[in-house]
């Protein structure tokens, strides 16, 4: 199932000219990005450039200080105070959009005094209004997409690193998201269990789900993504398809940053 | 020995009782006001936090028995007090003894309960901001439930103090436990009363103890990595 309405003619979403600061340090300095309907973006740069940041900025967990995001054509609303900065968020239209964005953390945050079931049925339970019997219903089949459904009674401490982040995934593909969001999904899995979390994200990338996913996982970004984006210092350094940004990228950094991967 | 325990072990349950009534009651109580007084004191505005943060510092950092005789003889000195509505409970020892257990008692536990939602991990609540849900149900559905597994025994050990520190009521004429082993010991001055009155507080203590043992392991069974 695609979560995206076809009709969407425009992009999925926009993030235009986002800029961040935390106290002296100006973590984004301009960063625009729009995903089209069915895209898959892979954000990649070294710890530092802002690509985590970004992400968060997406879904207001982080308020940038300047710039705006179009999800689905509607704009979250933003005041502009003084100084020039975004303040007075309207929090019901902020949380309107967040039910629409999926987001996947590193350290998988599943509510650890809920049942696997109770993660992925509370959302749409308290934010969609759906009916307990029917959230469960779809609970499980997102389960068993995962290839979880015979741990749906476990706690998040029962499960390994990969099964808690395939959890995580079905919970927000759970809220049926126009895009999903993730932020550095592998980075605290032991080697041996990226795999089963990297072959979830294929197949939803085979779906056709627009996906933002900032990684480390060069070869999911090289392989899997449309378009890959290098972050440097807060700013876009260059940005193209996987195959011509790891077969030939231009900027210098970008090179050192590559060839420090290997 | 035991003969004492013939002549005035009802009095002594009847005490007990009392007591138990008395702690129950600014338990619960104290619990159900603790919430928005630990949610106030957390709050950015200041005069949310700062009126909290002064009856949390009033009622921890005055002695019980101070607190107690002020509401029970410093209130009553007012004629505007004796004709209020409010003497029916001002006026009456029992009820005034719960008044001063549970004001004091909601400022522990909103300091326990402050610390507990304090300990909930960061990303669980950016998850539930994430998906969107407001405020109200973050606290509801994920913090609030979350700090309380991290609080349960910090708070059981208050409920313990809490029992203790109800012995204090028989000093403004209440008839608890220790009012009436007071009682008793005026009368023919054995002090053996006071063996049967410990024995009492600790089974009481020792209910409390097992409650929120197994509360704990209930509460706790998520933790567990197992299955």
């Amino acid at each position: 199932m695609a979560g995206h309405p076809a009709a969407a003619a425009g992009p999925a979403l926009i993030a235009e000219d986002i800029h961040k600061r935390f106290g002296d340090l100006a973590v984004l300095r301009g960063v625009t990005l729009s995903a089209a309907a069915g895209e898959v973006i892979a954000i990649i740069g070294s710890s530092g450039s802002g690509k985590s940041t970004f992400l968060r900025c997406i879904n207001f967990l982080e308020i940038p200080d300047r710039g705006r995001i179009v999800l689905d054509g509607e704009e979250i609303r933003v005041r502009i105070g003084r100084a020039g900065r975004l303040t007075g968020v309207d929090r019901k239209q902020i949380a309107r959009l967040r039910s629409q964005l999926g987001m996947v953390f590193q350290s998988f945050n599943l509510w650890a005094h809920m049942t696997v079931l109770q993660n992925i049925a509370e959302g749409p339970v308290q934010v969609l209004k759906r009916s307990r019997a029917e959230a469960r219903e779809e609970a499980m089949a997102l389960l068993e997409k995962v290839g979880l459904e015979s741990r749906f009674d476990s706690y998040p401490a029962q499960l390994s690193g990969g099964q808690q982040q395939r959890v995580a995934i079905a919970r927000a593909l759970a809220m049926q998201p126009k895009v999903l969001l993730f932020d550095e999904p592998t980075s605290s899995l032991d080697p041996e269990l990226v795999g089963e979390v990297l072959r979830v994200m294929q197949d939803l990338a085979q779906e056709g789900r627009t996906m933002i996913v900032v990684t480390h996982e060069m070869g999911f970004a090289r392989e899997v993504s449309d378009r890959t984006v290098f972050l440097h210092r807060g700013r876009i350094e260059e940005e193209g398809s996987p195959a011509d940004l790891f077969g030939a990228p231009k900027s210098g950094r970008l090179q050192q940053f590559l060839s420090s991967q290997m | 020995m035991l003969d004492l325990w013939i002549r005035y072990g009802d009095r002594l349950i009847d005490g007990a009782l009392v007591t138990v009534k008395l702690v129950a009651l600014a338990c619960i109580i104290g619990l159900v006001l603790a919430i928005p007084l630990a949610l106030a004191r957390r709050s950015n505005r200041r005069w949310i936090s700062v009126p909290a943060y002064l009856y949390i510092y009033f009622f921890r950092g005055t002695p019980l028995i101070v607190q107690l005789a002020l509401l029970y003889y410093g209130l009553a000195q007012f004629e505007a007090v004796r004709e209020s509505p409010f003497w029916i409970v001002l006026g009456d020892a029992e009820y005034c003894g719960l008044l001063g257990l549970t004001l004091n008692t909601t400022a522990y536990v909103a300091e326990i309960l402050r610390g507990g939602i304090a300990a909930v991990p960061k990303g669980e609540v950016e998850a539930a901001e994430a998906c969107g849900m407001s405020r109200v149900t973050v606290y509801r559905r994920i913090v609030l439930p979350r700090a309380f597994q991290i609080a349960w025994p910090a708070y059981g050990n208050e409920v313990i103090l809490l029992l203790k520190g109800s012995a204090l009521v028989s000093t403004i004429t209440v008839y608890d436990l220790m009012g009436e082993t007071r009682s008793v010991f005026s009368r023919g001055y054995d002090d053996t009363v006071y063996l049967y009155a410990a024995a009492l507080y600790l089974i009481l203590a020792l209910a409390i103890t097992g409650t929120f043992r197994l509360g704990e392991r209930r509460m706790n069974r998520y933790l567990r990595a197992s299955a």
